[in-house]
């Protein structure tokens, strides 16, 4: 069974019928315990990092997911929920983030070219960096759905895809049983099913 | 880089789609699913869902449907129609929509705009306005482009955005239902204004008129339409391909 971590943030419809629409069974839960019963997990996020985090402290539920990944429970951070994974974020202030994945998150402005506009909304083809077993079913150059006006720096050793909008942003990492998109593959069509897919099936 | 959209728009009363035909492999062509399943699978990006329902019986059908749409179809999803509160926004994000787009609701309540964005992002909020030439200046129309506000819709436009709006349709009624092209000129005047994702509506009668959309404006960032795509007259798969072959990039 897979968890859908609530703490509160976003709307959790549509992830949850991604995951049914290909035959997985997902539970959205805020409950420690079936937390820790899960097979996998899915950290979501939308809005702003520093309400995010925070709640995600108050509920107490970073400490469960941080146990968890260290014990190799496979972990997917979609969109905001990646960016949760990383060291730090200077979206509207400084805030530490899970630290699960080397490097900070940061603002897009001044960093891309000024006729780019911000946020990053659309489809935008993934540049494999690195196989991955989240790209099982999908292949270089596919279209995915991002939208993000902060991106995240990484070393090269967790960054598995980019995609080009003014520079090469990341678009999805990997630290050992930890996986992070910036895009939404819940609203990515028949690619973005294929990778929730490719997580499912991990063992 | 980033692909230029393609977004169906399907106008919904009382459960049911408007204006519709028949497609091959399409067994209900008045469907909001079924439609909108065909037209993820040719291609679309993003599909656009407007509720022309008056009553408050038709409208709770149309958040039934959108449930269903939203559960079954893994593309962005706008919604509009009848969006004038808070309320109404949080009506239908909770159903699945991912953006939502106001146009009368804002003209009658500028502040709606603000604190939906503050609320659910800037991401989440679409203006869509009817704009229609009138001595000589671009000006806001309301109640379905039939009532001149008298608002001039390039400073409209940039209010919006202003207060939070993360994306602008802009529907010209000079060139609606004329199938003539779209309105090349009044869109060029939108993107200059702003620097938020643009939407062109209003005019295509061909998958040439997307060509030239996209070649005359590079800034522009997704055109809509909805009786061309409905009656089969453009069908959305052949036009990313001939947006392919003219060096558009697409999402195939």
């Amino acid at each position: 069974m897979i968890a859908i971590i609530d703490y509160g943030v976003g709307n959790l419809f549509s992830l949850s019928s991604s995951f049914k629409q290909i035959g997985f069974e997902t539970v959205i839960t805020g409950d420690a315990e079936i937390i820790k019963k899960a097979d996998k997990l899915i950290l979501p996020g939308v809005g702003a990092f520093g309400d995010a985090i925070n709640k995600l402290r108050e509920t107490g539920l970073d400490k469960v997911i941080l146990e968890q990944a260290k014990n190799g429970k496979p972990l997917l951070g979609i969109c905001l929920g990646m960016q949760m994974l990383f060291d730090k974020s200077y979206e509207y202030g400084e805030y530490e983030g899970l630290g699960l994945i080397e490097g900070s998150v940061v603002p897009m402005q001044n960093k891309i070219p000024k006729n780019l506009k911000i946020p990053h909304i659309g489809w935008n083809a993934l540049i494999f960096k690195q196989e991955s077993p989240l790209f099982k079913y999908i292949k270089n150059g596919d279209c995915v759905y991002f939208v993000h006006s902060y991106y995240a720096e990484t070393k090269a050793t967790s960054l598995i895809a980019t995609t080009e909008y003014g520079k090469e942003l990341t678009a999805a990492v990997a630290n050992g049983n930890v996986f992070g998109c910036q895009f939404h593959p819940e609203k990515s069509g028949t690619v973005g099913l294929n990778i929730l897919k490719a997580f499912c099936e991990m063992e | 880089m980033i692909t230029k959209r393609i977004i169906p728009c399907l106008d919904v009363k009382n459960g049911r789609v408007v204006k519709g035909v028949n497609f091959e492999n399409l067994n209900d062509v008045s469907s909001p699913v079924e439609l909108g399943k065909y037209y993820s699978e040719c291609g679309a990006d993003e599909l656009v869902f407007y509720d022309i329902t008056a009553s408050s019986d038709g409208r709770k059908l149309f958040t039934d449907i959108l449930t269903e749409v939203a559960s079954k179809i893994f593309i962005p999803l706008t919604v509009g129609g009848g969006i004038n509160t808070i309320d109404d926004f949080d009506r239908v994000l909770k159903c699945g929509a991912d953006k939502v787009s106001v146009n009368s609701g804002a003209i009658k309540n500028p502040d709606l705009i603000k604190i939906a964005a503050q609320k659910y992002g800037n991401q989440c909020v679409v203006i869509s306005v009817d704009i229609k030439r009138v001595d000589g200046e671009f000006r806001v129309f309301a109640k379905g482009g039939r009532e001149d506000t008298g608002i001039e819709a390039i400073g409209w436009i940039k209010r919006c955005v202003e207060n939070g709006a993360g994306e602008v349709v802009v529907n010209s009624i000079d060139t609606d239902g004329v199938k003539k092209g779209f309105d090349i000129e009044m869109l060029k005047a939108v993107c200059a204004a702003v620097n938020v994702p643009v939407i062109a509506s209003g005019g295509a009668g061909c998958k040439e008129d997307f060509v030239e959309l996209f070649k005359e404006i590079p800034d522009i960032d997704a055109g809509l339409a909805a009786s061309i795509f409905h009656f089969g007259e453009v069908k959305i798969s052949d036009l990313k391909q001939t947006l392919k072959q003219n060096n558009i990039t697409v999402r195939i």
